[in-house]
């Protein structure tokens, strides 16, 4: 075989290796969306879950995924932005800050179901909360944060480093420099590190079934009160989201329709997701053409 | 004059702010520190439970081929070996990378060296949307779709280390491919210039010199794709079975240690010998991601001495 056949051949066999990717993921998108979507209605999106009968629906199980989202975010936010500023601004080249870009790595390649069983020990047992949204936010926290330090601390390297020198120069401290230029000229990045983040965190499952719970109790949407048990604010009740809501009814649920509600289910959190991922290219173009010269 | 004299001696207001900045950055990053130490520390206390606190020996427990811990065997020990989880979730996690990595490399290649703008415009989202695919959602697909294929084409429940294997492929393609290309496109473009400039083709180039160069990347990319599959709980113990039984085959009902831990951690109490077993499970998978992250580092040094 001459080279030149085999370079077709290998170009050949490259093509239909990427044919064959794409195909995947159309197969994919297509059968949840295709099997999901006709179960999507207003009654599937406002209507609680049923356990033994047809016609449940994932109201509840939908709130509790944007409620921990919500937190999570709270949670995680200020605590990345702190790491990553360290990380880009401050850290020393010296054996402390390698070893803290370990410990986290070791974080990010840690397995969900391992920080969701910390956070079970921690919280659920230890500080006695129970299965709670806040336990669940916190697994999340902690599954979240090794992501969103490395996006914020990699948005903060774009800056370039003549902004800093300016900043510097005009006598400013290292510390306003950072919040009044580099922080600033870093936020496209960042908040597009942020939607993404917010996108794994909410198909995220694993991490959620002995924190947040596998049930979801009625709650009352008209309580604004969140110290009340009853109120759908209440941080510390059992909070079943999307994603453990498709898994407990593959693996253990007896609804008769669970293959109709989890491709419901699984359609909708696709969707959520696209619209994440939508949301974050379209901010990131959008931010970036506005706040430099480019058309 | 006492004035200016404080004011020349003692740190200005704007050094005020900074140290202020600084420690709410070093709280932060502490905090970090912080949470990865008690994660191995508590993980660790209480899976090395079952070998000091309920005198399981460490051996018995890893190459033990029954799983049954409520239970004593004829001896009188408990029946805790592990080996048959170990054995499956490694057999799924090798075979999903073995699958997944000429599916990566050629996507890598063709979005570096066939067609780097208009391969990268398509096949960027394609990754991204392959990692926003929540886990549950490939366990379900592959409870709907793969489990029951098998089912058809092979006989048997279809439940197993293939199916398994089918869906951990599609889920760690993504961080193989993105990383592969990461190092492909590290690779400089005088080495591909001197190659066909010596007439190479452009496979030749590919396969002798850009694969070469970039193979300590590409090993980095399989390994971080296996560490994935390896900690992959839900959409494997969705396809996987969930029998604790020595596999004997691609085709029979099986469990990883994942599985296990997910399916178990709720039935047991906290403190008995059957929990315990359990949390010496995560633990197993703890230092596996540990040891993972060793690898990469390992290679990472040893391929940058190259150069």
């Amino acid at each position: 075989m001459n080279s030149k056949t085999s370079n077709n051949i290998a170009t050949g066999v490259i093509y239909v290796l990427v044919a064959a990717v794409i195909g995947i993921l159309v197969f994919l998108l297509g059968y949840i969306l295709w099997t999901g979507i006709p179960h999507i209605s207003g009654h599937f999106l406002t209507s609680a879950a049923q356990s033994f009968r047809a016609g449940g629906g994932v109201r509840d199980q939908l709130f509790n995924s944007l409620y921990l989202l919500v937190l999570t975010l709270i949670i995680s936010f200020p605590i990345a932005l702190g790491s990553g500023i360290y990380l880009s601004e401050y850290a020393p080249n010296n054996w402390f800050t390698s070893l803290i870009r370990t410990a986290v790595e070791v974080l990010s390649s840690l397995p969900s179901v391992v920080v969701g069983l910390f956070g079970y020990l921690l919280f659920v047992i230890q500080f006695n909360m129970g299965f709670s949204i806040l336990a669940g936010a916190i697994a999340l926290t902690f599954f979240n944060l090794p992501l969103l330090t490395r996006s914020i601390e990699e948005s903060l390297q774009d800056v370039s480093q003549l902004q800093r020198e300016a900043g510097l120069s005009l006598g400013l401290s290292r510390w306003k420099t950072i919040t009044g230029i580099v922080l600033p000229a870093a936020v496209p990045g960042i908040l597009t590190g942020i939607i993404l983040s917010a996108g794994r965190v909410f198909g995220e499952a694993a991490a959620l079934i002995y924190t947040a719970g596998q049930s979801a109790p009625t709650v009352n949407y008209g309580d604004w009160n969140p110290a009340d048990p009853a109120s759908f604010l209440n941080p510390l009740r059992p909070a079943e989201t999307l994603a453990v809501h498709i898994w407990k009814l593959n693996t253990e649920g007896v609804t008769p329709d669970a293959a109709a509600i989890s491709s419901g289910a699984s359609a909708v959190l696709i969707v959520v997701i696209l619209l994440f991922n939508l949301l974050a290219r379209m901010l990131g173009n959008w931010m970036y053409k506005k706040m430099t010269a480019t058309r | 004059m006492d004035e200016i004299k404080k004011d020349l001696q003692n740190p200005s207001k704007a050094t005020h702010q900074d140290y202020f900045g600084r420690t709410i950055t070093y709280i932060c990053i502490a905090f970090v520190g912080l949470l990865v130490i008690s994660i191995l520390y508590f993980i660790t206390t209480r899976g090395i439970a079952t070998f000091t606190a309920n005198h399981v020996s460490l051996w018995k427990f890893l190459s033990g081929t029954n799983w049954n811990p409520g239970l004593l065997d004829k001896h009188g020990n408990p029946q805790i070996g592990a080996l048959p989880m170990i054995v499956t979730s490694f057999s799924v996690t090798i075979l999903a990378a073995v699958v997944a990595t000429p599916f990566a490399l050629g996507v890598a290649l063709f979005m570096t060296e066939i067609a780097p703008e208009k391969g990268t415009k398509i096949l960027q989202p394609v990754i991204e949307l392959l990692v926003g695919i929540p886990s549950v959602v490939y366990g379900f697909i592959g409870l709907s779709v793969i489990v029951p294929l098998i089912r058809h084409t092979f006989g048997g429940t279809g439940f197993g280390i293939l199916a398994g294997t089918l869906v951990l492929f599609v889920m760690v393609l993504p961080t193989i491919t993105s990383l592969s290309v990461d190092s492909i496109k590290a690779v400089p473009m005088f080495y591909r210039s001197a190659s066909l400039a010596l007439g190479a083709t452009r496979w030749q180039t590919i396969y002798k010199v850009v694969l070469r160069a970039a193979t300590p990347g590409i090993l980095t990319a399989v390994i971080f794709g296996m560490s994935r599959a390896f900690g992959e709980a839900l959409a494997v113990q969705m396809v996987i079975g969930n029998a604790v039984l020595m596999p004997h085959g691609l085709l029979t009902p099986s469990s990883t240690l994942t599985s296990q831990l997910t399916t178990g951690i709720g039935n047991t109490t906290m403190g008995t010998l059957p929990n315990n077993a359990l949390w010496s499970l995560a633990l197993i998978l703890l230092l596996m991601s540990l040891v993972f992250n060793i690898l990469v580092r390992f290679i990472g040094k040893k391929g940058s001495l190259k150069k």
